[in-house]
């Protein structure tokens, strides 16, 4: 090699040593990543604001084991093998001392196994799917799963709304769609409604006429669209213009404000499983919605900053009851969440580290979110 | 029958706006050679270019057919001005260079427009302004014709046949079925070279952003990836009906479109894009020139 070109590739390297260069520090970091851009941008945005409220709340409150709190952010663009590479570098380059995040279960089960052989807690705000937290026993969840989620929106439909006949448009590489999916067909049959088709997409798609044409041939009365906001609210756009009067059912990824920016009146009347209503009137709730409207402008929170702030706000009760911010320690005390008070309603982490507590059905009409029913596990 | 006839709407509408973009593919290569890795993302820049336009001039909040239109020219014009721009700083100092190191540049170019895009225009999905509010025009039994379907493909055929006029009745396109011909021969005969390869790339990239805005309109929304994947379904498209045709291209695009949307709707959407490309190679395994091709001998 020559000379020069062995000086370029030593500087090249050891340039990732050098940007590696860390801080010490006497307080305590915690990790967050999400999807702060990509196609599910709101999600991971919500969550963070969510997230930096209870952080403020926390610092207020003198912090935890007198030390303040820092959360380290990182983005990771709605791609699971950025969350990968985003979550070891909080691990092994920020030192956190346990880490919160994702909301698509996808990329939670990338960055799981990462927590999991670090023995570093991590707690999903909102990934629903149930593998999550099959990992290992320090990755947890401050959400209900898919089972719950699936089959109440099942048994709303057959036995709130009297429907029968469904159709089911899933997003067919995405660990929650298909999961939301499979708990929705299952129970439907069991309370013995028909699915009469079941069409697939991919995410990022933009035309979705070919499937909905062929499921509008099925003459389902309703149809679960199990996916993300960006791809749903397109789904019902062109569902209706192809003239399919069916309801739309959903999960809570339809939870975001594009879904009306996207869907505009073609969304109205669609029906989906969430973690929280903004018109619940328990006061943890109206609480938190007039602290987030000081805190960003005026802004109505969606289910992802609620659940940013419970995840945050159990992280924080369980460094508190832990005592310490070593890895096993804060994982017991997670284990041991019991009737914790969060906004999005009584948490109680069972043996499966899952959370337990109630789901609210939401309809969509005139562009606003409406509660329509709480259902308890 | 219904259901048949409202897929083969589906998927006409939809190929429309491969075949607008194959056509870019199609030009370019007549004349250089060179697949233009970069022309789909010229694509997506037309379709975010119609988004600003549209927010700027206020369309977005007036929604009307002129405003579309309008917003659609402008946003070819800009389109064609980057097109011009691209071949004159990353194409032609290369001109000379062995053909591979254009194809490499053009795909640097896609990548530098796709993750430039990202930094300019913002990572997040965008949502097109509804320029036209859809509603039916035809409904008959089952199948339904929406006036935005029926735009997309009254436009698109308005392009393709201003495109064809252009190529046979003026006197650049004689320019440049002489450059496609023989580009030694023309450069000798007095043609400027320069100038009839600078005005396939606006008119290519001018294609480009007419089925980026149209896109824009009937499936309004917008990233700074979109151009990924229909950049490579045209190429293919251009390809299947025989790469330097353009009759080829046009068909090639509808085929692909219809074919797309016939596999989501009969099989699975799982397979949607693996059977686009096994029809490709399906095609050039028993004629290799692709469907209009014409065997060209290599003269050494």
């Amino acid at each position: 090699m020559k000379p020069k070109t062995l000086l370029l590739t030593l500087i090249l390297a050891l340039l990732p040593l050098a940007i590696a260069c860390r801080q010490p520090h006497d307080e305590i970091v915690i990790g967050e990543f999400g999807s702060l851009t990509g196609g599910t941008a709101t999600f991971g945005t919500s969550t963070h604001e969510g997230l930096l409220l209870a952080l403020q709340e926390i610092n207020a409150a003198g912090g935890l084991l007198g030390k303040s709190v820092r959360v380290v952010t990182e983005d990771n663009q709605s791609k699971p093998e950025e969350a990968v590479t985003a979550v070891l570098k909080l691990i092994k380059q920020n030192e956190v001392v346990a880490v919160i995040g994702e909301v698509a279960s996808s990329r939670s089960l990338a960055a799981a196994p990462q927590c999991q052989s670090n023995r570093i807690p991590m707690l999903s705000p909102a990934s629903t799917n149930p593998k999550v937290t099959q990992v290992g026993d320090y990755i947890f969840r401050a959400c209900f799963i898919d089972p719950f989620q699936g089959s109440t929106m099942a048994k709303f439909a057959v036995n709130s709304l009297k429907l029968h006949k469904f159709a089911i448009l899933t997003d067919i590489k995405n660990d929650y769609s298909t999961g939301l999916t499979e708990f929705f067909r299952d129970t439907v049959k069991s309370l013995g409604g028909q699915i009469v088709a079941a069409e697939s997409y991919n995410e990022g798609d933009i035309e979705f006429k070919a499937q909905l044409t062929a499921i509008k041939a099925a003459q389902p009365e309703a149809i679960y669209v199990p996916g993300y906001y960006t791809e749903c609210a397109l789904i019902a756009r062109q569902a209706r213009e192809l003239g399919l009067t069916a309801t739309l059912l959903g999960g809570d990824g339809w939870d975001s404000p594009k879904t009306v920016e996207i869907g505009g009146r073609f969304v109205d009347g669609v029906y989906f499983t969430n973690h929280y209503s903004e018109e619940e009137q328990r006061p943890e709730v109206q609480k938190f919605i007039a602290d987030y409207k000081h805190a960003y402008g005026g802004k109505t929170p969606d289910a992802m900053a609620v659940l940013g702030y419970d995840a945050m706000e159990m992280m924080a009760d369980a460094i508190r009851r832990a005592g310490s911010t070593k890895g096993p320690a804060i994982r017991d005390a997670l284990a041991s969440t019991k009737d914790f008070p969060g906004v999005s309603g009584r948490i109680t982490i069972d043996g499966n580290r899952n959370a337990h507590k109630a789901i609210v059905v939401l309809k969509i009409d005139g562009g606003r979110f409406h509660f329509v029913e709480s259902i308890a596990p | 029958m219904d259901q048949f006839l409202q897929q083969l709407i589906n998927g006409l509408s939809w190929g429309s706006i491969y075949a607008l973009i194959a056509l870019g593919y199609t030009m370019v290569y007549g004349v250089l050679r060179l697949i233009n890795f970069a022309h789909g993302d010229v694509y997506m820049v037309g379709a975010m270019t119609a988004y600003y336009v549209a927010h700027w001039l206020g369309f977005a909040t007036a929604p009307s057919l002129q405003g579309f239109v309008v917003v659609m020219v402008l946003s070819m014009a800009i389109c064609a001005g980057l097109g011009a721009l691209i071949e004159a700083v990353a194409y032609r100092p290369l001109r000379s260079q062995a053909r591979s190191s254009m194809l490499i540049t053009a795909i640097g170019v896609s990548m530098l427009l796709e993750f430039g895009g990202q930094r300019v225009f913002g990572p997040d999905p965008k949502f097109f302004p509804q320029l036209i509010e859809s509603h039916s025009v035809l409904r008959a039994g089952g199948v339904i014709l929406t006036n935005i379907d029926l735009l997309v493909v009254f436009l698109s055929l308005a392009l393709m046949f201003g495109l064809r006029w252009v190529v046979l009745r003026t006197r650049i396109g004689l320019a440049l079925r002489a450059v496609s011909f023989s580009y030694d021969a023309s450069a000798l005969m007095g043609i400027d070279v320069n100038r009839v390869i600078s005005m396939t790339f606006m008119i290519g990239s001018a294609l480009a952003a007419a089925a980026g805005a149209m896109v824009g309109l009937r499936n309004p929304k917008i990233d700074p990836l979109m151009g990924l994947l229909p950049g490579l379904k045209a190429f293919v498209a251009a390809v299947l009906g025989g790469i330097g045709n353009f009759p080829g291209a046009v068909v090639g695009g509808l085929l692909m479109g219809v074919t797309e949307t016939f596999v989501a709707a009969y099989i699975s959407s799982t397979y949607r894009d693996a059977v686009a490309f096994v029809i490709l190679i399906a095609v050039l395994l028993v004629k290799p020139t692709g469907l209009f091709g014409r065997v060209t001998v290599e003269k050494v």
